[in-house]
């Protein structure tokens, strides 16, 4: 191996991969067998986290930077003048295995640009992934980029060796992909997600009845939007996410903040701030609809086009409905605790388990870990000391923002002075 | 005057420690492995000889009587060889034993809450080992680390790494407690080394490993480098993922 030459193709080709924000590892099942290499049937790990903080657990490279589109968003789009290089499959193969027995990585996350076409692309990804659990019986996870408009043969064969696929719809909106994408169409991204999806239908069908039927991307599918680049609203985005999570079953949806990469009038322009902050609300918006219970049209719609950036959305909400509250979080159900602003999931499974033994108070939920400071306007418990005052929606907002400190602070500062001030209640 | 127990500090000389308590209808006594055990003068030191039948008995009294949940509480919070965590293992062990519905879950009750976050931190720390071991490729082929954990974490990492290096030998060193594991394609067994610090370094020195590895680590550097988006830059979140004392075992943090 010529480690000089590859090290110069991982540097182009990790660089050009590393906006896919997709990293997980998780939710495979794929055991090691015939004590070959590697193991999934674990949870994810996270093996390292870069300087941005972001997770690195699988070796996230393209097959090549080589493109025959241009769409405007992205970094290895034709038009751009840049180096390009190209992997072979064995080098792919190598470098993987050799970084998955240095406990480096999980496994490999392998997207690529498209060269010659959509079909010929993808059946070099798939070659990679059939030949590391062919040949090398490696069990570690796989995760391959499904190129939009590849046939159904190529991802049927695909989910056999992958443990999970991904297409990227990339701009949340038909319109905002024909302005920056004008070669692509939303149908083409569309085409391959299904077939995935009723594959995987059909692979659990057949599971109840034929113990032995080969596994068919047990991970499922994700994909990922482009936050910021064009001017969808909130609501538009995560009615678009809300959509593709319903209608083709996915396991995740990726928000990927817009890093400005062109000088292109269409877009941000070069040194504009990526929009981190509106991504972590997107991502607090995702987690309450697939983890607390809530519908989207709670969270955003016609009245609210887009979330509030001081507060998270689980917050903002309760402050639009505070006629449900207070909840008696020694009686309400676990539906309800779901939905007090400072109590998260584990919080809820922590007081539903405790409060078996007796009636609970505030040094309790102290102990337990709940956000007091948040929660206490919005319930009540053993004890006489609870908030009284009739405090509007904009009082209590004032009160949690005064005593929490953002690490969006700076930015925000402006907006923290018009808060009426009213002195906090101490439990 | 309160007695002290000094046990050899392994977990079934603790759960003789247990049984002795029960027996001899002690009251509160303080527990100490031997590692740390030291004389006052207003105390008496007693040393409790590991037992294998009693521990064997207090240990299926658990089991029989408690689920795999207790079992994993008692256990993992034992590995944190946190100061003074035998006497709160104590504190819930009687409990338990008094009504066994009584202390999973209550988490109104200190020594419940306590042994949870212990617990919680222990196993945070397994799942740290789990991704922060870099193995190196020695040149008798064998993959090689070293840890130094906070607490006793290597016997719950042991089968993750069976399961999943099944084809390829390796051996996991903690430094801090001088014993390691050893898988030789068949088991894992435990062993001890006698190690001397400058041959663990890859650079400059290849005493130890292959060329490859040098090339290897390289390959690994770079790409953690390429990986890396420098407009979203983070370095708060990326020191409270990656905490510095697990640094210089993190060959991409090495320069």
């Amino acid at each position: 191996m010529n480690f000089e030459r590859i090290k110069e193709k991982l540097n182009i080709l990790a660089d050009a991969a590393k906006y896919d924000v997709s990293c997980s590892s998780s939710g495979s099942k794929r055991a090691n067998k015939d004590k070959g290499l590697g193991d999934s049937s674990g949870m994810g790990i996270c093996h390292t986290y870069t300087e941005d903080g972001r997770c690195v657990s699988l070796l996230k490279i393209l097959l090549t930077n080589h493109c025959i589109f241009d769409c405007a968003y992205c970094v290895t789009r034709k038009s751009n003048d840049i180096k390009r290089a190209a992997f072979k499959v064995q080098e792919v193969v190598d470098l993987t295995i050799n970084f998955y027995r240095r406990n480096y990585i999980e496994g490999l996350f392998l997207s690529s640009g498209i060269f010659k076409n959509a079909d010929y692309t993808m059946e070099r990804l798939v070659a990679v992934a059939k030949k590391l659990r062919l040949e090398e019986n490696f069990n570690g996870y796989i995760h391959l980029k499904s190129i939009p408009g590849a046939s159904d043969e190529l991802m049927r064969e695909a989910g056999l060796y992958a443990d999970r696929l991904s297409v990227n719809i990339e701009i949340p909106s038909v319109k905002g992909l024909k302005l920056l994408a004008p070669d692509k169409n939303r149908a083409d991204f569309i085409k391959p997600m299904e077939k995935v999806k009723n594959e995987i239908i059909q692979y659990k069908a057949e599971k109840k009845i034929i113990k032995n039927t080969p596994i068919y991307a047990p991970a499922g599918q994700s994909t990922q939007m482009i936050i910021g680049a064009t001017n969808e609203t909130d609501a538009e985005i995560m009615y678009t996410s809300a959509s593709f999570y319903k209608n083709f079953n996915l396991k995740r949806v990726y928000y990927s903040g817009y890093v400005p990469i062109s000088y292109d009038s269409r877009l941000p322009s070069i040194g504009t701030e990526v929009p981190m902050m509106r991504e972590n609300r997107l991502y607090q918006t995702d987690w309450l609809l697939r983890f607390y219970g809530f519908d989207i049209r709670e969270l955003l719609n016609k009245d609210t086009p887009n979330l509030d950036m001081d507060i998270d959305p689980k917050l903002s909400w309760a402050l639009r409905n505070l006629n449900l509250f207070p909840i008696d979080i020694n009686k309400a159900d676990k539906h309800m605790l779901a939905r007090i602003p400072g109590l998260g999931m584990k919080s809820v499974n922590k007081i539903i388990n405790a409060r078996r033994f007796r009636k609970l108070n505030w040094e309790h939920l102290k102990a337990i870990g709940a956000a007091v400071n948040r929660a206490k306007y919005f319930m009540t418990c053993d004890s006489r000391v609870y908030e009284t005052r009739d405090l509007t929606a904009a009082q209590i907002k004032g009160l949690i923002l005064s005593n929490s400190s953002s690490k969006y602070r700076k930015t925000l500062n402006n907006q923290l002075n018009l808060f009426d001030t009213v002195k906090p209640l101490s439990v | 005057m309160s007695d002290i127990l000094v046990y050899d500090g392994s977990f079934d000389g603790f759960l003789t420690v247990v049984f002795e308590v029960f027996e001899s209808k002690l009251q509160q006594p303080k527990i100490e492995p031997a590692y740390r055990a030291s004389a006052t003068f207003f105390s008496e030191t007693r040393e409790i000889q590991t037992d294998f039948i009693k521990s064997k008995r207090v240990w299926d009294g658990i089991i029989k009587k408690g689920n795999s949940n207790i079992k994993r509480i008692i256990y993992k919070s034992f590995l944190s060889e946190k100061v003074g965590v035998e006497n709160i293992l104590l504190d819930y062990i009687c409990k338990f034993f008094a009504d066994n519905t009584a202390v999973f879950g209550n988490f109104t009750d200190p020594s419940v809450l306590k042994l949870s976050k212990i617990v919680k931190s222990v196993e945070r720390e397994k799942h740290r080992m789990d991704a922060f071991i870099r193995f190196k490729l020695t040149k008798d082929n064998i993959y090689f680390a070293t840890i130094e954990p906070d607490f006793n974490v290597l016997p719950l990492i042991s089968k993750h790494f069976e399961d999943r290096y099944a084809d390829q030998q390796w051996i996991i060193y903690d430094l801090k407690r001088n014993k390691g594991l050893y898988y030789n394609l068949n088991i894992v067994e435990n062993i001890t080394l006698e190690l001397k610090p400058e041959a663990l370094k890859t650079k400059g020195t290849d005493v130890l490993f292959t060329q490859e590895e040098l090339a290897y680590e390289e390959l690994w550097k770079n790409y953690f480098k390429s990986t890396n988006i420098e407009s979203r830059k983070n370095m708060v979140l990326h020191v409270k993922h990656m905490p510095k004392r697990y640094w210089k075992y993190l060959s991409e943090k090495q320069l």
